[in-house]
C-alpha cells in the first residue's frame, strides 16, 4: 500500500509510531500529485515543493523532541480556494481575484496551521462557490477521479476530487447549499456541513453569509471527526460563531447505535431521483434496521420549497457580498477606463463569469424595490417553515436519512446550458443550510461504477451522534476501501 | 410575473454589470425559467409567518471597546497589491469621480 | 417672516460617537491621522472579513436615545444598504432600516427661559461611517482614504416640526449640548463629527398638507444650516409666488456664493436594496439594561437651564451661558458649595473667568483653578479686606498657578489697608508731594481729589481702601 492511500488517521498513527515522517508523507502525496493531478485538476495553486518540505521537516523535528501540536501534525491537506491564506493566492476560482494574496489567514487556516497539518495547495472550485460541478471555475474544470469525463460535483469539487484521488489526506470545503456534501457524494468521500455557527467563517470569502459553513472532506468518518475537532469552536471574530464547550467528536466513534430513531422523509425520494440512487440509499436503510435502528417514514411538507427559497436567499446575499469586487482596492481592475462608472462596469463584467453574473443579477432583482416582498421577504418566511419541518421531526427522531444527490456524477458539459437543471443537483442539500442544521454525506454504494452518497441530517450541534451513527453504518456498507480507477491502476480511461 | 429585457438591463445597471446584447437575451430567458420555478413559493400561505433573518438564537454579540493600533505592514501590503496608481502617497486611487454624476439605473 | 407661507423643516443629523475603537473592528476611532493608517481587513472590507459590534457604541447610542426621550427598541437589527461608491469598501453600508435602535422621542426647544416648541425625533439608528474621497481635477484622479470607514455613527431624524431656519439653528444648539453633556460625541462640525442635512418645504399658512420638499446638503456649520435654509425659503417663496412648482430635488449649499444649487441627477433612481445583515445577530435590550443606562444619565441641559433660573435666580441669558457646557455648569454649582451667592458667582464666572479662558484659549476643565479657588476669593472680597481690582489680579494668578487666593494675598501682602491711622500717613505724604493738586482742590476744583486718591493708591500698590482714603482727603483738606 502506498503511503498516500492511507487515511489521515492511519497516516497520523504511522507518524505517532515513528514508522514514517511527515517528509515521507509529503513526498508520497507530491509523487501522487505529479502522477494524477494533470487528469484531476483539483488544485488551483500548488505551494512550492521546498516550502512544503521545509514545513514538514520542522514538524518532524518538533515531533522528534516530543512536541506535536495535534494528532494530525505533519499530515498533508488542501484548502478550498475561498479560504484566506496569508501571502498565498486565494482566488475563489475567479478572474476578479486572480492575483489576490490575502494579508491575513482565515480562522480555519490558523487552526490547521496550529495543529501542524501541512498545506499542499488550494483546491479548485466553482467561481465564488456558485455551482454544482466545478465547471464554473474561471481556470479549468476539475475531473471526477472515478470517471474523468464526469464532474466531481461542486462547488468544492477540487477539495473532494483531491481526497478521492489520494492527492491529499483530507481537505476543507465550504457548503452553502450542498457544496461539501454533493461533491463528497459524487467523488465517494465523506463530507460534513457542520451546524451553522460551529466553525468560524472568519476569512472564508463569503458567498451567502447566512448559509455558508466550512466542513471537512475526508476518506472516512473517523478522519471527519478528527478534522472537525480541529476546526470547530468559538471565534470572537465571527459574530455568528456560537460559544460552546469544545467537543471530542472522536470519542463518539465506536459507540453502539442500537435504538437510534431515524426519520426517512418521503419528499426526498420523489422529485427527480435516479433509481440507482434510491436503491443504494434503501440498501443502507435496510442495514440500519439490521443494526437495531428504528427507521420510519415521515413527511417534511415544505421540502420542495427549499430550492426556490435557497436560490432567493443565497443570491440576494451574494449580490451584496460580491459588490465589493469593484476594482478599487484589490484584485482585478479592468484596463482602459476613463471614469468611475466605466471602472465598475468593465471590471465586474470582465472579472466575473456568467454563473456569478446570473446569480448577482437574480439576487439584485429579488432585493430591488417592488420585488422585495414578493421574492426576498417570502423566501425568509418560507425559510421559517422549512426550519419548522426539521424541528417537528427532531421532536421524535434523532436523525434524518436521505440521498445526498438525486444522481451520481454527470458528464461534463451536460448541464452547463441549463441553469435550472444544474440547480436541481442541490435539491436534497439546501434544506440543511436553510435550517442551519448539520448534515453529512457518506458513500453508500456504486451505481454503474460511480459513487452514491447518503445524507444524514442531525439536530443543531449534534455532530457527535451523527458521526457515531455514520461510523457504525460505514463499517457495514462495505464501501470503505473502494478507490477510483485513477488510483487502482494509475491509468486513466480518459485524459482529455 | 414575467421578466422583460428592460428589467434585466435595470438589474444589471444596479449591479454594475455591462451586458452584451446576447447576454441580455440569454439572461432574460433564463430568468424566466428560474423565476417560474421560484414562483412555487406562491403556493405557500405565508401570511402570519415570521421571516427568518438569522438561523440561530444569538443576541447582542458584543466586543469590548479596545483600540488596537493598526498593523503597519499589513496596510503597506494591501496598498502594494492595490490596483491604483498613487499608492506611494498612502492612498488608494480611482479614475475621476465626477461630483454628482450618477449612473442611470 | 411673511405670513402667507409656513416654513416646514426637518433635519437629518449624523453624529460620530466618542469611542476608542471603530464600530465593527478594533481600529482606533481617531481624526486627523495620515491616510489609510487606521485600517484593517474588517474596515477595508477585505474578502472574508467579518464585523463584530462594539459594546460602547451600543451604550453611547442608547444614552443619546434616552437623552432625546426616545423609546429604545427591545428588538433592533442591522441591515445592509447597498450602493457603489469608492469610499464604501464593501459597497454596502451597515445601517439599520426597519427596526432602528430607538424611535419616537422629542427635544424641547427652549428660548428665553421657556419652551417654544417640542420637536419630535422620528428615529435614531446606528450605522458605520464611510471613508473620504479627495478629488484631484488636474490629475483627473480621485484618492481614497479609508481611515473614517467604520467610525460609529448615529443618525437622528426629526419630524418636519421646525418652523424657521432660526429654529433649525436653535435645535442644533440644543442637540449639541445634549450630546456633549452625555459624552456621546464631541460634535465638532469642522471635523465632521456632526453633520446635518435638511429637508425644507413651504405651504400656504393655515394648511396642513406638506409642500414639495427639497433636501439640502453640504452645510458645514450651524450658521451654514441657517443660511442655507434662509436662502431656500426665499427661493421657494419666489417660485410659489410666481405660481411655479418647487422641484423635489437635492441641493447643495455653496458657502462661498451663499446659494443652493441643484445636485445633478441624484436620488431619483436610488434603490438601496436594504436587507438584514446576516453577519450580525440582532440586538435585544431588556429593562434592566435600559434602567441602568437611564440611571447613568447626567442631568440634561434643558432641565438644568430651567433649574438654574428657578433655583439660583439667574437670568435666561446667564443660565444659558452657564449651562452651555456640563463642566461649566458643574463648576458653577460646585463654587456655590464654597460660596453661596449665586449672582456673584455667576458674575465672576461669566465675567472675569470667561475673559481669562478666552485669552488663554482653554476650557474650564483644563485649568488649575477650581471651584474652591473662586469661592475662597469671593469670600475674601466679602470680608472687605481686598479691593476688587486686586481680586482680579489674584484670580489671574490663581488661574495660572493653581495657588489658593489666600495664599497669594498673603504672599504678596495684598490685603486692603483700611486703618485710618495708617492711611492718614499716606494722605499727609501725598499732600506734601502734590501741592499743586491740593491748591487746585482748595480753589474749588473738587475733582482734583480723584488725582490725589490715585496717587495714594499708587503708593500703596492698590491696597488702600479707596472709599476710606477719599473720605480722609476730603476731611483733611476741608469740604
Amino acid at each position: 500500500m502506498n503511503l498516500y492511500e492511507k487515511t489521515a488517521y492511519d497516516a497520523a498513527m504511522a507518524l505517532e509510531k515513528k514508522e514514517v515522517t511527515s517528509v515521507e508523507l509529503v513526498e508520497s502525496v507530491l509523487g501522487r500529485i505529479s502522477e494524477v493531478e494533470k487528469n484531476v485538476k483539483g488544485f488551483i495553486h500548488l505551494i512550492e515543493r521546498e516550502t512544503i518540505l521545509e514545513e514538514a521537516r520542522e514538524i518532524d523535528r518538533l515531533r522528534a523532541k516530543g512536541q506535536r501540536s495535534s494528532i494530525l501534525a505533519g499530515v498533508p491537506m488542501a484548502l478550498k480556494d475561498n479560504m484566506c491564506t496569508m501571502g498565498i493566492p486565494t482566488t475563489c476560482a475567479s478572474r476578479i481575484l486572480e492575483d489576490y494574496r490575502p494579508p491575513y489567514n482565515a480562522h480555519v487556516t490558523e487552526k490547521l496551521q496550529q495543529a501542524g497539518t501541512v498545506l499542499i495547495g488550494k483546491a479548485n472550485m466553482d467561481e465564488f462557490a456558485m455551482g454544482s460541478s466545478t465547471e464554473n471555475s474561471a481556470f479549468y474544470p476539475t475531473h471526477n477521479p472515478w470517471d474523468t469525463n464526469r464532474v466531481p460535483g461542486g462547488s468544492s469539487g477540487g477539495s473532494a476530487a483531491l481526497v478521492a484521488a489520494d492527492e491529499v489526506f483530507f481537505s476543507l470545503g465550504s457548503d452553502t447549499g450542498g457544496s461539501v456534501r454533493q461533491p463528497a457524494s459524487l467523488c465517494g468521500v465523506v463530507g460534513l456541513k457542520p451546524t451553522y455557527g460551529l466553525v468560524s467563517r472568519y476569512g472564508l470569502i463569503a458567498f451567502a453569509s447566512s448559509l455558508d459553513q466550512i466542513g471537512p472532506l475526508t476518506k472516512d468518518v473517523r478522519d471527519c471527526a478528527m478534522v472537525l475537532e480541529i476546526i470547530a469552536g468559538n471565534d470572537s471574530r465571527d459574530s455568528t460563531s456560537v460559544p460552546r464547550e469544545k467537543e471530542s467528536y472522536s470519542s463518539y466513534l465506536g459507540r453502539d447505535i442500537k435504538g437510534f430513531k431515524v426519520a426517512m422523509p418521503k419528499e426526498y425520494f420523489q422529485e427527480g431521483i435516479e433509481e440507482a440512487v434510491r436503491e443504494s440509499v434503501m440498501n443502507a436503510v435496510v442495514l440500519c434496521i439490521k443494526l437495531g435502528v428504528e427507521v420510519e417514514e415521515v413527511s417534511m411538507p415544505h421540502t420542495s420549497y427549499a430550492l426556490p427559497c435557497y436560490y432567493l436567499v443565497g443570491t440576494a446575499e451574494a449580490s451584496s457580498n460580491l459588490a465589493r469586487y469593484d476594482g478599487v482596492q484589490y484584485g482585478f481592475r479592468a484596463p482602459d477606463q476613463d471614469n468611475l462608472i466605466e471602472l465598475y462596469l468593465k471590471t465586474r463584467s470582465q472579472g466575473f463569469g456568467s454563473e456569478v453574473k446570473r446569480r448577482i443579477m437574480l439576487g439584485t432583482y429579488a432585493l430591488s424595490s417592488g420585488y422585495y416582498d414578493a421574492y426576498y421577504l417570502n423566501s425568509l418566511k418560507a425559510r421559517t417553515l422549512i426550519r419548522q419541518d426539521f424541528e417537528n421531526v427532531f421532536q421524535n427522531y434523532d436523525l434524518i436519512i436521505t440521498p445526498t444527490s438525486p444522481s451520481p456524477a454527470f458528464v461534463r458539459g451536460e448541464r452547463l446550458d441549463d441553469p435550472l437543471t444544474m440547480y436541481l443537483s442541490d435539491i436534497y442539500t439546501t434544506t440543511a443550510n436553510l435550517a442551519g442544521v448539520p448534515a453529512i454525506s457518506i458513500p453508500c454504494g456504486l451505481a454503474d461504477g460511480l459513487p452514491v452518497g447518503l445524507q444524514i441530517i442531525g439536530r443543531p450541534f449534534d455532530e457527535g451522534r451523527m458521526l457515531q451513527f455514520c461510523f457504525a453504518l460505514e463499517k457495514m456498507l462495505g464501501f470503505k476501501g473502494l478507490k477510483p480507477k485513477i488510483s487502482a491502476d494509475g491509468v486513466l480511461k480518459d485524459v482529455s | 410575473m414575467n421578466v422583460s429585457k428592460k428589467e434585466v438591463e435595470h438589474v444589471a445597471a444596479l449591479a454594475r454589470l455591462a451586458l452584451s446584447e446576447e447576454e441580455k437575451i440569454l439572461y432574460t430567458d433564463q430568468f424566466n425559467v428560474i423565476l417560474e420555478y421560484i414562483h412555487r413559493l406562491n403556493e405557500l400561505n405565508l401570511e402570519n409567518i415570521d421571516p427568518m433573518t438569522h438561523v440561530q438564537q444569538l443576541r447582542n454579540v458584543l466586543r469590548k471597546d479596545i483600540a488596537k493600533g493598526s498593523e503597519k505592514e499589513l496596510v503597506v501590503r494591501i496598498l502594494e497589491e492595490s490596483p491604483g496608481k498613487e499608492k506611494e502617497k498612502g492612498f488608494f486611487s480611482v479614475p475621476p469621480v465626477i461630483e454628482g454624476f450618477e449612473m442611470e439605473e | 417672516m411673511s405670513p402667507e407661507y409656513e416654513v416646514v423643516i426637518g433635519l437629518e443629523v449624523h453624529v460620530e460617537l466618542l469611542t476608542e475603537s471603530k464600530i465593527f473592528c478594533s481600529c482606533p476611532n481617531r481624526f486627523g491621522e495620515a491616510p489609510n493608517t487606521n485600517v484593517c481587513p474588517v474596515c477595508l472590507g477585505l474578502p472574508g472579513s467579518l464585523p463584530v459590534f462594539n459594546e460602547s457604541v451600543l451604550e453611547l447610542a442608547v444614552r443619546a436615545s434616552l437623552a432625546l426621550n426616545c423609546t429604545v427598541s427591545s428588538y433592533s437589527k442591522f441591515d445592509r444598504k447597498n450602493y457603489f461608491y469608492p469610499d464604501l469598501p464593501k459597497a454596502y453600508q451597515v445601517s439599520q432600516y426597519d427596526f432602528p435602535l430607538a424611535k419616537e422621542g422629542f427635544l424641547d426647544l427652549l428660548k428665553d427661559g421657556r419652551s417654544i416648541r417640542k420637536v419630535r425625533i422620528e428615529r435614531l439608528h446606528l450605522e458605520e461611517d464611510a471613508g473620504k474621497l479627495i478629488h484631484d481635477q488636474k490629475e483627473s484622479i480621485s484618492y481614497v482614504d479609508y481611515n473614517r470607514c467604520g467610525v460609529p455613527l448615529v443618525e437622528i431624524v426629526t419630524a418636519p416640526d421646525l418652523r424657521s431656519p432660526g429654529e433649525a439653528h436653535l435645535f442644533l444648539d440644543w442637540l449639541k449640548k445634549i450630546l456633549l453633556y452625555t459624552g456621546v460625541s464631541d460634535c465638532k462640525m469642522e471635523e465632521g463629527s456632526l453633520r446635518c442635512d435638511a429637508n425644507i418645504s413651504l405651504r400656504p399658512s393655515g394648511t396642513e398638507t406638506l409642500g414639495r420638499k427639497v433636501e439640502i446638503k453640504n452645510m458645514n456649520s450651524f450658521r451654514a444650516v441657517q443660511k442655507g435654509l434662509e436662502y431656500e425659503v426665499i427661493r421657494q417663496k419666489q417660485i410659489l409666488r410666481a405660481g411655479g412648482r418647487v422641484a423635489m430635488e437635492t441641493r447643495r449649499w455653496d458657502e462661498e456664493k451663499g446659494v443652493t444649487a441643484e445636485m445633478r441627477g441624484k436620488e431619483e433612481a436610488h434603490d438601496y436594496r436594504y436587507f438584514p445583515e446576516p453577519d450580525l445577530p440582532p440586538l435585544m435590550l431588556d429593562e434592566n439594561f435600559l434602567s441602568r443606562m437611564k440611571g447613568e444619565l447626567p442631568e440634561l441641559p434643558e432641565k438644568r437651564y430651567l433649574r438654574f433660573m428657578e433655583s439660583y435666580g439667574l437670568s435666561p441669558y446667564q443660565a444659558e451661558i452657564i449651562t452651555s457646557s456640563k463642566n461649566l455648569a458643574d463648576f458653577f454649582e460646585d463654587t456655590l458649595l464654597h460660596y453661596p451667592h449665586s449672582q456673584k458667582v455667576s458674575n465672576w464666572l461669566t465675567g472675569e473667568l470667561f475673559g481669562l479662558l478666552k485669552t488663554s484659549v482653554k476650557e474650564i476643565d483644563d485649568i488649575p483653578l477650581t471651584p474652591l479657588h473662586l469661592g475662597e476669593l469671593l469670600k475674601i472680597l466679602d470680608e472687605g479686606t481686598l479691593s476688587s481690582t486686586l481680586a482680579k489680579e489674584v484670580l489671574e494668578e490663581s488661574f495660572l498657578s493653581g495657588k489658593l487666593p489666600r495664599e497669594i494675598v498673603q504672599e504678596k501682602g495684598l490685603l486692603q489697608i483700611s486703618g485710618e491711622k495708617e492711611l492718614l500717613l499716606i494722605v499727609e505724604d501725598v499732600i506734601n508731594n502734590y501741592p499743586a493738586a491740593v491748591k487746585d482742590y482748595s480753589d474749588g476744583n473738587k475733582k482734583a481729589v480723584g488725582f490725589l486718591v490715585g496717587q495714594a493708591m499708587k503708593q500703596t500698590r492698590g491696597q488702600a481702601n479707596p472709599q476710606v482714603i477719599t473720605e480722609l482727603f476730603k476731611k483733611r483738606l476741608g469740604k
